[in-house]
């Protein structure tokens, strides 16, 4: 508990990159105390933010992590549009600019944005100044709230997340979960290897994230991994480009029990799904005892209700 | 009809010229220049003390727009930037729409930039019929209706075949193949560097190396045909070296480099403005260094602006949809004041040189007498004041847009007055 009190400075979520570990810490342990909402057996709603207008903008198409923010929206008892163009603005003869101001004149308190292209939220952040934004995944830049609920994760189940030893494996490059997870797991002290074939692992992140570690022999680091983390392997966004081909993939990357049997016994598996079964993970691991990836969906709910909580506490005392 | 300006430092690189004096014009030429000029009593007077004269700037690598694109700019607007910036002569790309791989499209740019009456143009014509990469142009009837280059400019030939044919027969006609390089298939829809900016932003990134091997390549073809290979914007460490061992063994090759590309790295992409996206792409301070270096050894031979207009909608887009391309000519000047003369990367007479006489022998506009003030030569010159500050601001930008990253920015180096054939046609 810390004495001094401490409000959450931020007015938007665009990415993990501008927060401090003690905001990351905020948004944990307020994501601990709707958990216990969440868990309740009868009514598991608060009136947070009663009348307070969500937007959810999904410019590129997701269930799960929409499903996910709109139960959030629900549980803090908030108003909900749901807006899916579907499509970048520039199909529909619109710029970016133009949605923002269109929205803004609107006079929505949250937006919940997922685009394809890396910044969209950044760029729209610029020009809109009466609602605050949460990146829900652009591009393959970042996903905080996908790294919030690994993080949300991986503290309940170790009780800390300083020191741990954590893998993240598959295609990097892509990977907006990956960035997200790079700036959270360094803030917070844990140790990172990324993992994957040298065409979709590129070094230069070392130039950003300095102490990580990145390999192509997924063998040699399971042994001293406390949690290994999988990555989809997104054949549908050309990830086939970069391998010469799926079997080639499993080879190699594929976590299957083999693999399995030598990891620390109490390792965690994580997937942020979904899940390529039989491609990158194996059912036996996915359904197995030491997967956690139905937590990671289970806590994704109450980890959003602190996101949009803060937020909307941080623009409602500016 | 003469024009006398006394009291102006006199900077014409083409003739040694680096002294307090003065300039007589007679019927828009130069009559007289230096330290000693005796003017007709009749002579209408100009003191320019404390300013620079130098012969106006010729720019290889201008996107003008018209035909087609004039909501971005127009010969006539595009024009203005450039005298207000200091140009008297531009170079202007070929990929207007439709692109100038037709007589009749250079004869209508042409008058355009008659009717225009304020800088001389000269258009490039396409290096492949309809920028198709695929069937020569008609480079000799192109040449005679004032093409004074070839390029698909903001497209690579990506055979280089075509390419190997291109340098063959217009070396018979000493024109310049002037090359975009980028090797699409390595540049991957990339939209800014790629490196550590682009990996820690999830970006697609455009690798050095899409530039150096068709360099590379376009360097032996240069070498095996006798041709003469200009490189546009060049931008990476690697490029710059292949292009000065090339030199040094005698092959026909020139080059160009970018004020941006002297001035910015990749890491304002951070920001997601798109006013910093073009092509080449902004690269880490490394290239930057090589850059400046190549500029410093000789192995530039032009600085050219690639003044690239884009309306505010074709920016104003998610980054991998923005358009390629920024405003150059108005901040030219300024930044190699700022960037190259300052911090003593070169001198101003080098930089002058790199604006002027440089320039005009990669396209040989010297054999028009143009970049030097010469007796004899048109008079085609500028004032400035080196000292004095611009803002760079609506109001200062000439172009019909505004996609400048330079927005903003306070720099040395204010042009006063830009002389075509001894009339005034700025300031």
């Amino acid at each position: 508990m810390t004495q001094e009190r401490y409000t959450f400075p931020h007015r938007h979520l665009l990415g993990i990159e501008p927060l401090e570990p003690r905001d990351i810490q905020m948004i944990l342990d307020q994501a601990q105390a709707f958990e216990e909402v969440c868990d309740r057996p009868e009514i598991k709603i608060v009136p947070a933010l009663r009348k307070r207008l969500v937007v959810n903008l999904f410019f590129e198409n997701s269930t799960r992590t929409r499903n996910s923010f709109e139960i959030a929206e629900k549980r803090l008892s908030a108003e909900i549009i749901n807006f899916y163009p579907d499509s970048s603005s520039l199909s529909k003869g619109e710029t970016l600019i133009d949605t923002a101001m269109n929205l803004q004149a609107m006079r929505p308190d949250l937006i919940v944005m997922r685009h394809s292209a890396a910044g969209a939220p950044v760029m729209l952040a610029q020009h809109i100044t009466k609602a605050s934004i949460v990146n829900a995944g652009d591009g393959a830049r970042e996903h905080p709230t996908q790294a919030l609920l690994d993080a949300y994760t991986l503290r309940k189940h170790f009780g800390r997340l300083e020191g741990l030893k954590v893998a993240i494996v598959g295609d990097i490059r892509n990977s907006r979960v990956v960035r997200s997870n790079l700036w959270l797991l360094t803030k917070m002290g844990a140790h990172v290897t990324l993992v994957g074939p040298p065409t979709l692992l590129p070094r230069e992140l070392q130039a950003t994230w300095p102490g990580i570690h990145c390999t192509n022999d997924f063998d040699a680091i399971i042994p001293e991994m406390d949690a290994i983390m999988m990555l989809r392997c997104q054949f549908e966004r050309g990830t086939g480009a970069y391998i010469p081909g799926q079997g080639e993939y499993v080879r190699y990357y594929q976590l299957n029990a083999a693999r399995m049997r030598r990891a620390k016994p109490e390792a965690v598996v994580l997937h942020p799904g979904p899940m390529n079964r039989g491609v990158e993970i194996t059912s036996e691991v996915a359904d197995g005892p030491n997967s956690v990836i139905l937590d990671q969906v289970t806590n994704g709910v109450p980890v959003r209700m602190a996101v949009l909580y803060l937020l909307n506490n941080a623009a409602m005392e500016a | 009809m003469s024009l006398l300006i006394k009291n102006a430092r006199i900077l014409d690189p083409s003739q040694g010229l680096n002294e307090p004096g003065s300039l007589l014009v007679l019927d828009g030429r130069v009559a007289a220049i230096g330290a000693d000029v005796q003017a007709p009593a009749d002579a209408e007077l100009l003191d320019a003390q404390g300013m620079v004269l130098s012969p106006g700037f010729i720019d290889l690598h201008v996107h003008f727009r018209e035909p087609g694109q004039t909501a971005k700019e127009t010969i006539e607007t595009g024009s203005r930037a450039a005298v207000a910036g200091g140009f008297t002569s531009v170079c202007a790309m070929a990929n207007t729409r439709p692109v100038n791989d037709s007589v009749a499209i250079t004869e209508l740019a042409l008058n355009r930039a008659r009717a225009a009456n304020l800088c001389r143009y000269f258009p490039l014509g396409t290096l492949t019929k309809g920028m198709a990469g695929e069937e020569l142009a008609d480079y000799g009837t192109l040449k005679g209706a004032g093409c004074i280059a070839f390029s698909d400019d903001g497209r690579p030939i990506m055979n280089a075949a075509i390419m190997r044919k291109a340098l063959e027969y217009t070396a018979w006609l000493d024109v310049p193949v002037v090359a975009h390089e980028e090797d699409e298939h390595l540049a991957d829809k990339g939209f800014m560097h790629e490196g550590a900016v682009s990996a820690a932003l999830g970006c697609r990134g455009i690798s050095a190396a899409a530039e150096e091997v068709m360099v590379a390549r376009d360097l032996i073809l240069a070498e095996h045909t006798g041709g003469h290979v200009h490189f546009q914007h060049l931008s990476t460490k690697g490029s710059l070296r292949l292009v000065r061992e090339a030199k040094s063994r005698g092959v026909r090759v020139t080059c160009e480099v970018t004020p941006h590309h002297f001035s910015l790295t990749d890491e304002e992409l951070r920001r997601f403005d798109s006013d910093f996206k073009m092509n080449p792409p902004l690269r880490p301070q490394a290239d930057v260094d090589a850059v400046l270096l190549a500029i410093a050894d000789g192995t530039v031979d032009a600085i050219a602006t690639d003044h690239a207009p884009h309306a505010w909608d074709d920016k104003s887009c998610e980054l991998p949809d923005a358009a390629f391309g920024i405003l150059g000519l108005e901040t030219a000047l300024p930044l190699v004041l700022e960037r190259l003369v300052k911090p003593g990367v070169i001198t101003l007479e080098r930089a002058i040189e790199l604006l002027t006489s440089g320039p005009a022998k990669v396209v040989h506009l010297d054999r028009r007498g143009l970049g030097s003030l010469a007796v004899g030569n048109p008079a085609d010159f500028v004032l400035f004041d080196p000292e004095a500050r611009i803002t760079v601001d609506r109001a200062f930008i000439q172009s019909k847009s505004f996609n400048t990253p330079f927005k903003g920015w306070e720099l040395p180096g204010k042009v006063l007055g830009t002389w075509v054939e001894g009339k005034r046609v700025w300031g």
